[in-house]
Parts: structure tokens; sequence; C-alpha cells
């Protein structure tokens, strides 16, 4: 039998993703140089090199466990958050090693946001919501702050269906919304990065298809990387997918290519759907 | 021809019936004392069954509630006005409060943001022993040290008299006293604030301080309330200490350096006075503890009702 007829059919993609992009031409916002973590003794990621260009979408996919939920939290140091871990190699963003004991993590995070798998809204306003940020980041005046919550809500697009309630309580949206909020109030900071964890696997099929396309706007200015066990998704919404395996990259390459002609014998079996 | 299995009723099964009665009346014994209490109180203040004459029969409720003054001891001749015992009551417990909200709150957010595992080990328990300190302790602990040792220096050195028995000083100690109150309960509301928020909140660049300040403290706020409120009534009822410290003269003057008597330290006067059991002066005492129940269920009501909504918003 030929090997093609086990790869999937590859679905479109979202508008404003170029999936055989060349992305060893583009400047890299991104690089991670052998890359190692632990919890506590037990070590979940194993020398990870992994290059990010600039303004595009990286999906990392793979099944449950296998360490890309941990490797996406290691690029804005959220596993500090974590008693007992450990990290060692070398992640360079803007040509710094965020690994460093000197860098400043509240500094780190403005510049690589991170929308999670649950939307986490606070419980206040829309408004105040998206105004978080730069509020902890010192901004008071009124006239700046309203033009930054709509600029976001828009970019977010739920600027239309929130304008006339902005100052009602975010958490009586809906789930769909409550993510793109959570969107919104990740772009207020003025990130150049955006980690996304999952962010869609908790929507209905048409909150997914707003968030995927989304996505596919947003990479025209930002970097993109996410996780996400949708493999139809990463195909749909990714420049570069990156393929982990029980705590190792296996494989990462244009999208088009690794979902068409991957070259690995576990990339290819998880992209067929014999496990996982 | 008998069957070689029985479905009759065994002993055992018996003995499962007898428990169940047992544990009934071990629930309805408390049903029971509340409710004699309650008679005991409403049959002395407001309506005596036969030849005896409550509280109210004798005294009207204008004079209980307008009069400025409080002398239950020249008998029918005397004053019977609340504000004095209340606003005795009143002052320790908000300068109680001055002291604990601050302290408890501080230290549930130390405890649930800020500790190491290690540390809570050691402070809880720190906490609870504090929380176990018999009352009266507190009460000579007012006297003894924080009377002569803190504010008489203190205020001597504005040139400021305090008197040997000061409400200041009974405020201080129960606000000590109910500040593991408010730490343990704030802490448990604080904690419960789901780990996502303070995630999200870390993500878009916030200190330490921001997340606590900002987004995990207000998600908690009217769990914080209730235990701020819970915390008051518990000063609002408590007796030995104030008893102790604040003495026992009534009046209604708002200055905390001098002595005055709270609802509950006349109750422990006049029960343990020497005026014979039908007294006015003794009756008295049933006026002052439906006043006092009142208020303290109205607080325990407003916090559990707060505390429920607070349950609702994040379960």
């Amino acid at each position: 039998m030929s090997k093609e007829k086990q790869v999937l059919s590859v679905p479109p993609s979202v508008q404003g993703v170029d999936r055989n992009l060349d992305t060893s031409l583009h400047p890299e916002a991104i690089d991670v140089r052998n890359l190692s973590f632990y919890y506590g003794d037990l070590q979940v990621l194993y020398d990870i090199s992994l290059r990010v260009p600039e303004r595009s979408v990286t999906a990392l996919i793979g099944p449950s466990g296998c360490g890309k939920s941990t490797f996406l939290r290691t690029l804005n140091r959220m596993n500090d958050l974590i008693d007992g871990t450990r990290c060692t190699g070398e992640c360079l963003v803007e040509g710094q090693n965020i690994m460093s004991p000197d860098v400043d993590v509240v500094l780190l995070r403005k510049h690589v946001g991170m929308v999670f798998q649950k939307s986490t809204p606070f419980p206040k306003s829309i408004f105040d919501n998206v105004a978080y940020g730069p509020r902890v980041a010192g901004e008071r005046t009124r006239s700046v702050l309203n033009d930054l919550v709509e600029s976001c809500l828009r970019k977010a697009a739920l600027w239309d269906e929130v304008s006339d309630r902005l100052h009602t309580p975010a958490m009586a949206l809906s789930g769909g919304q409550q993510q793109r909020l959570c969107i919104a109030r990740t772009l207020a900071t003025a990130p150049k990065i955006i980690l996304m964890d999952e962010p869609a696997s908790a929507l209905d099929p048409a909150s997914t298809d707003r968030i995927e396309n989304l996505i596919g706007e947003l990479c025209a200015n930002y970097t993109i990387v996410i996780v996400t066990h949708n493999m139809q998704q990463a195909s749909r919404v990714s420049h570069q997918t990156a393929f982990f395996f029980k705590g190792r990259l296996i494989e990462v390459g244009p999208t088009m290519k690794i979902f068409t002609s991957p070259t690995q014998k576990q990339t290819e079996d998880y992209i067929t759907g014999r496990f996982g | 021809m008998t069957s070689p299995v029985s479905f009759s009723t065994s002993i055992s099964r018996r003995h499962e019936k007898l428990i169940r009665v047992c544990l009934f009346c071990c629930a309805a014994l408390s049903v029971l004392t509340t409710g004699a209490i309650v008679y005991v109180l409403l049959s002395n203040a407001i309506y005596a069954p036969g030849d005896k004459t409550a509280f109210f029969e004798r005294v009207s409720l204008t004079e209980f509630l307008t009069s400025a003054q409080w002398k239950p001891a020249e008998g029918d001749k005397g004053r019977f006005g609340i504000w004095p015992l209340l606003s005795g009551t009143m002052m320790v417990a908000v300068i109680s409060s001055l002291v604990s909200i601050p302290a408890g709150l501080g230290a549930a957010i130390y405890m649930s943001e800020y500790a190491g595992a290690r540390e809570r080990q050691i402070l809880k328990p720190v906490l609870e022993l504090l929380a176990g300190i018999p009352s009266v302790v507190f009460g000579f602990f007012a006297l003894k040290f924080v009377t002569p040792w803190l504010l008489k220096p203190l205020f001597g050195w504005l040139d400021v008299k305090v008197s040997i028995f000061n409400s200041l000083s009974a405020g201080i100690v129960v606000g000590i006293m109910v500040t593991p109150l408010i730490a343990s309960l704030s802490e448990d509301v604080i904690r419960s604030v789901p780990r996502s928020l303070r995630e999200a909140a870390h993500a878009l660049g916030s200190t330490k301080y921001d997340v606590c300040m900002k987004v995990v403290v207000p998600a908690a706020l009217s769990g914080i309330l209730a235990s701020f409120l819970l915390a008051f009534s518990r000063a609002v009822g408590e007796t030995m200490a104030v008893a102790i410290a604040a003495g026992g003269s009534p009046m209604l003057a708002l200055n905390p350096l001098e002595g005055s008597q709270t609802m509950t330290g006349f109750m422990v006067h006049a029960s343990t006075g020497d005026s014979a059991a039908d007294s006015i002066s003794r009756m008295s005492m049933y006026a002052v503890g439906i006043t006092l129940f009142l208020l303290t269920l109205v607080i325990n009501l407003i916090s559990g009702w707060i505390l429920r909504k607070f349950r609702e918003e994040y379960q």
C-alpha cells in the first residue's frame, strides 16, 4: 500500500497562515537550546531545541503528558510558581536568556503573554479585566485606558458583542466570549509573543472557529505558540508544527510537511491516529 | 415445618433503632437548650407567667431605649437606659476590630500566599494556640500588662491620663483574641480562590503583591467580610476579658481611656451581686441579655448570608 493513503487529508488553513513557510528565513522570536526540565527528581523534558520564527504560529502537538504544556510554560517562566521545579539549558527571547536568575519575570511576562485552557476572567467588569494589565503597569489615564480597552477588544473580535456593556461582570459572558476576553486582556499588556495552552479545548465548534480565525489575524503582528490536542486545529492555524513525545521533541517543521510527509515514524503514527 | 431461613427481626436490628433514638436525643438536646434559654430570657424580660413581674412590665421600653443612664442598683427609682452599656460594648468591639482586622487579614494573606509549607505548619498551630488561651487570662493581661506597661507610658508621654480600667486595653486584648478567628476563616476563603486566577494574573505581568491585592483578595472579599463580622460578633459577646479590663462603670462617654461597662460585663456583675432574685436590678440582666442575643444573632445571620453568597460564586 502506498504511504500517502495513511496520511490525513489536511483541512484548509485559516486565512493568514502559510503552512509551507520556510521558517528558516524568518528572524526568530524564541530560540530554545538544549532545554531540560524537572519536577523534583522527575525529568519531564529532555534536551529540547526549538526555534520559533517571528510573527508566525507554532503548534505543539503530542499525546497527553508528553510535556508540551510544561514546555510552553517555561517560555514565560510560569513554572516558577510551582515549588520544586528545575530547568537546564537556554531559552533566548529577544536575544536574552530568560532562564537566567537575574531576569525579572514580571517584565518577561508582559513581553510573553499567555492564554489558558480554562478561561479565567477575574470577577470584575469586562472593562476592568482588559484594563488590568495596563493598570498594574501603572497606567491611570482614563482616556488612554478607554482607547486601549476598545482596540484590544476589537483585535480579539469581541468589541461588537460587548461594547454596550463594558461595565457588566465578565463572568456573565459565554465560554467563547470569556476566552476572547482573556485574549483581549493579554493583548492589553502589549506582548510580542502569545502562548496559548489549548485555548479552544473547552469551547463549542462555533466558538472554536472564531478563536482559530482570530489566531490567523493575530499572527500578522504577534508570535504565537499554541498547544493543542486537536490535530485538525494544529494543521489549520499553524505555520510550523512541533511533535512532542514522552518529553522529547521528535520532529519540527513546516506544518504542511509534518502533516503530509513526516520523516519520523512516531510522528506519522500520531498524526494518522494510530496512538495518542 | 419451619423454614431453615428466618426473616424475623433479630436483637441486633432492634439495637439499630435504639441507636437512632439516642442520636436523635443528642440532636434534640441542643435545640431544647436554645429554646429554654430563649424562654428564660423572654419570661423574665417581657412577660412573666404567674405572679412574677417581668422587667418590661415594670420599666417601659421607651425608658430602656431612650434614657442615657444605667443605674439599676437604685431599684424602682433607678434609670434603665441601655445606651451606656451598648456604647461600652460597641467601643470595645470597634477597638478590637481595629486591631484584629489588619492583623488577621495580614496573617491570612501571608499564610496563604507567601509562606512556604513549613512556615504554615508552624504558624497555624501557634495561631490556634492563641485562640485556646482562656479569656480571663487575656483580662489580666490587659489589666497587668497592656494598661500599666503600654498605655500608661505611651499616653503619659503625651500627658493624657489613663484609668486603670479602660476600654482601650479591653479592646486591644479582645482584638488579639479574635485575630486567629479572622486569620483562619479568611485564609480558608483566600485559599479557595481558584489557582487559575492567580496564574492568569501572574501571566499578565503582575507582581506577587498585585496578584494578592488586585485579584485574590477582591475575589475572596465577601468571605473575608464575613470573617470580620463573625469576629465582631465574638467581640460583642466576649465577657471575662472585658469585665476585668474595662471595669464596671456604665457611662455614655466615648473616651476609650476611661472605664466603661459592657453588656456582658454588667451581666457578670448583676448575676454575681447580692441583690434579691426578683429585684429590678437583677431582672434588668434579662433585658440586657435579650438585647445582646438579638445583636449577635443579627450579625451572625448577616455574615452567614455573605458566606453563602461567596460559596455560590465559586463552587
